[in-house]
């Protein structure tokens, strides 16, 4: 159960092989500036490195970088994972190059947003934010 | 009564009107943050001390500011040359040959990312990605159906391949070979610049410096044995891609390039024997005027370091050939077909600057690779430019604006103080190491990023003019089947080879390796004995070790 007065920690990941890590970065930073506690993998992450550094590092939130087009492998992946080891009240979220398409399917298998290019980094920060709290909350 | 001078206008004429009806921002600047003046006149040239025979000469001559060719593209247009690999070897010779029968006049292989990496197709690492973002190609059988039809001999060839680029390189004269094309005879690039990749692009497999040494490898068997072969294209276009200013851009990568040459030389090479074949690769970005400087004042920089640092006597070592591709970044998803505008734009900056070969993005490439119709429409870009613009008529038409000048100069002077830093911390290598360059870009990225937030940076259908839209439709998917397919043919070939040759060969790499002989004859042997680029890959890291990634941002 997460303590309300930490700041939200969020595990930044880019998984597969996709070494475009622009977006990522920024979005660390963002968030960092936010006022959260960011963590960033680096770049080829398996999902297990992912899942394991989240269950160590103890966030609230999983943002995933996915640009390579690998995302309907991939991600399924982790999310069994996570569910796997109890990890399910985390927050994960995905951003990169998604078609429409794939939108629905990935939140189906448990993603809760999945951004697109465009998105502004003021946008994220909020859903997190909400997302978060509401989790708290609940 | 006319101004005398600049200063005069301003006082006189300019800052009264300013007054009246005050100007849209209160500092106008370049993407690289370089303050423009309302006004370029004769007088900021002076200021700048330039002198039209040093600084800029005729194209053909040295500088090179205005063009390695006299008469540019009068004789040929440059090499359209669209950038394209998915699925599978055979999904991809398709649309090479497609592309080869529209009109496009070089090849441009993608190469997914565990090819790039160094794993095979049925590697763990290289689930979901086989195919995505480029075609596999883990052994010489794939390379030969590639290339099926497409004669090695009449085609050049551009692989965008840095880790494993001696690998590919040996596929490809070996599959040339089984065409009956002599090493002699082909011609193209390799990328091999592996420096940017710890910078920015990822896909490094071993540590920068036995990765420098695989690179020199490439200098030095080019040289003797595949004359026509551009044994490198040293590339500012993914730097910045990550976020690197066009300053950042010029500076990093000819500090790379100063480290490429000075290995070579202490590999014991003779500075007019590789310093034809060295080429480059530039971004174009939407910047028009600032982009045009930039191929400009490369061309200059780079002429005075082969001739100034380096001593080169050779003028082919001097000139800076290049390529150039449209900003992959600057696309949006939104109001996609806004795109086809922006590539125009970035498009006329390469060709005003005098780039020798060009790819232009696709409309739909934020959110797909891009499908066979908006390729076709790249490349009808680049043909009515060619063709219908005039822009294609004249050499550096440019040339002589105070503005494009001026920004040349500037651009030129603020990247030699940004090489001149990177010298003091021991060059490129060293910087690499320390991450600099990737700090620098991170710190670039994110201030970009925030203009656009604020507004002050406007992206048309994106912070401005937006509107609703439905999604985009007809995106390219790739064949689902093609990973399958990939990994029951390598597992045949695995079968169907002599495992006793295979044996020997990586054995005899791997000694090879380990001392200071030169990788790619033992690679190649490899290759001819249908070694996959995974189990080269595997004896490489065994000896050189394996990059770790890092965790700053």
């Amino acid at each position: 159960m997460r303590d309300n007065d930490r700041p939200i920690r969020v595990l930044v990941a880019k998984p597969g092989l996709d070494g475009h890590d622009r977006g990522a970065k920024v979005i660390a930073r963002a968030l960092r500036d936010a006022g959260m506690e960011v963590i960033y993998t680096g770049i080829r992450q398996s999902p297990q490195m992912i899942t394991q550094a989240a269950a160590q590092e103890d966030v609230d939130v999983i943002g995933m970088s996915i640009l390579s087009g690998a995302h309907l492998e991939i991600l399924p992946e982790i999310m069994s994972l996570l569910r796997d080891q109890g990890m399910d009240d985390v927050l994960v979220v995905v951003g990169g190059i998604i078609p429409e398409v794939d939108r629905q399917p990935l939140k189906d298998i448990g993603i809760s947003e999945v951004f697109g290019p465009g998105t502004s980094t003021g946008a994220i920060v909020e859903f997190i934010r909400d997302s978060v709290n509401q989790r708290a909350g609940a | 009564m006319p101004s005398k001078d600049k200063k005069q206008w301003q006082r006189d004429t300019l800052e009264p009107s300013v007054k009246r009806f005050p100007e849209r921002r209160e500092k106008f600047q370049t993407d690289s943050g370089l303050d423009i003046d309302p006004l370029y006149s004769p007088e900021d040239l002076q200021a700048q001390g330039l002198d039209y025979d040093k600084d800029l000469g005729y194209p053909g001559e040295f500088p090179y500011t205005r063009g390695v060719q006299p008469n540019t593209y009068r004789g040929r247009v440059w090499t359209m040359r669209q950038y394209s690999g998915y699925g599978t070897a055979a999904d991809t010779n398709e649309r090479f040959r497609y592309l080869l029968d529209q009109g496009q006049t070089g090849l441009s292989i993608a190469f997914d990312l565990p090819t790039q990496i160094g794993y095979d197709s049925d590697h763990l690492l290289a689930k979901g990605e086989v195919g995505k973002v480029g075609v596999p190609i883990c052994s010489l059988e794939d390379m030969e159906t590639l290339f099926d039809q497409i004669p090695m001999d009449k085609v050049s060839t551009s692989m965008t391949i840095n880790a494993t680029a001696s690998l590919l390189l040996c596929f490809y004269i070996a599959a040339a070979k089984k065409q009956g094309v002599s090493q002699e005879q082909i011609s193209g690039t390799v990328q091999n610049d592996i420096l940017k990749e710890y910078i920015a692009r990822g896909t490094y497999a071993y540590p920068p410096r036995p990765s420098m040494r695989l690179v020199v490898d490439v200098f030095k068997y080019c040289a003797e044995n595949v004359p026509k072969w551009n044994t490198i294209s040293i590339s500012g276009y993914h730097m910045r891609e990550a976020g690197a200013t066009a300053v950042q851009e010029l500076a990093f990568t000819f500090s790379n390039a100063i480290a490429y040459v000075q290995a070579a030389l202490d590999a014991g090479l003779k500075i007019d024997d590789f310093g034809p074949r060295l080429s480059f690769f530039f971004v174009a970005q939407n910047n028009l005027f600032e982009e045009v400087a930039k191929f400009r004042a490369a061309r200059r920089m780079w002429a005075r370091i082969m001739k100034e640092r380096f001593g080169a006597k050779d003028p082919r070592s001097m000139m800076l050939r290049f390529h150039t591709q449209t900003a992959g970044v600057s696309l949006t998803a939104q109001q996609p077909d806004n795109n086809l505008i922006r590539c125009t734009i970035q498009a006329l900056s390469a060709i005003l600057g005098g780039s020798q070969s060009l790819h232009v993005n696709s409309r739909d490439e934020a959110l797909a690779l891009p499908s066979e119709e908006s390729v076709q429409l790249s490349l009808r870009t680049q043909q009515i430019l060619a063709f219908e613009s005039g822009a294609a008529d004249v050499v550096d038409p440019l040339g002589g604006s105070y503005y494009i000048e001026s920004l040349t100069n500037e651009l030129e002077a603020k990247a030699l103080e940004y090489i001149q830093r990177i010298d003091d911390m021991g060059g490129s290598v060293a910087a690499i190491e320390q991450g600099f360059q990737v700090r620098e870009i991170g710190d670039a990225a994110y201030q970009h990023r925030q203009e656009v937030e604020s507004g002050e940076r406007t992206i048309v259908g994106v912070n401005r003019f937006t509107t609703e839209e439905p999604p985009i439709e007809g995106l390219m998917r790739v064949n689902e089947e093609a990973a399958r397919i990939q990994v029951e043919r390598l597992e045949r070939l695995r079968l169907k080879r002599d495992n006793g040759a295979v044996k020997s060969a990586l054995e005899r790499l791997e000694q090879v390796a380990q001392t200071d002989e030169n990788t790619v004859p033992a690679i190649l042997e490899c290759v001819e004995s249908y070694c996959t680029l995974g189990e080269i890959c595997q004896v490489l890291r065994g000896v050189f070790g394996e990059q770790e990634g890092a965790f700053t941002f």
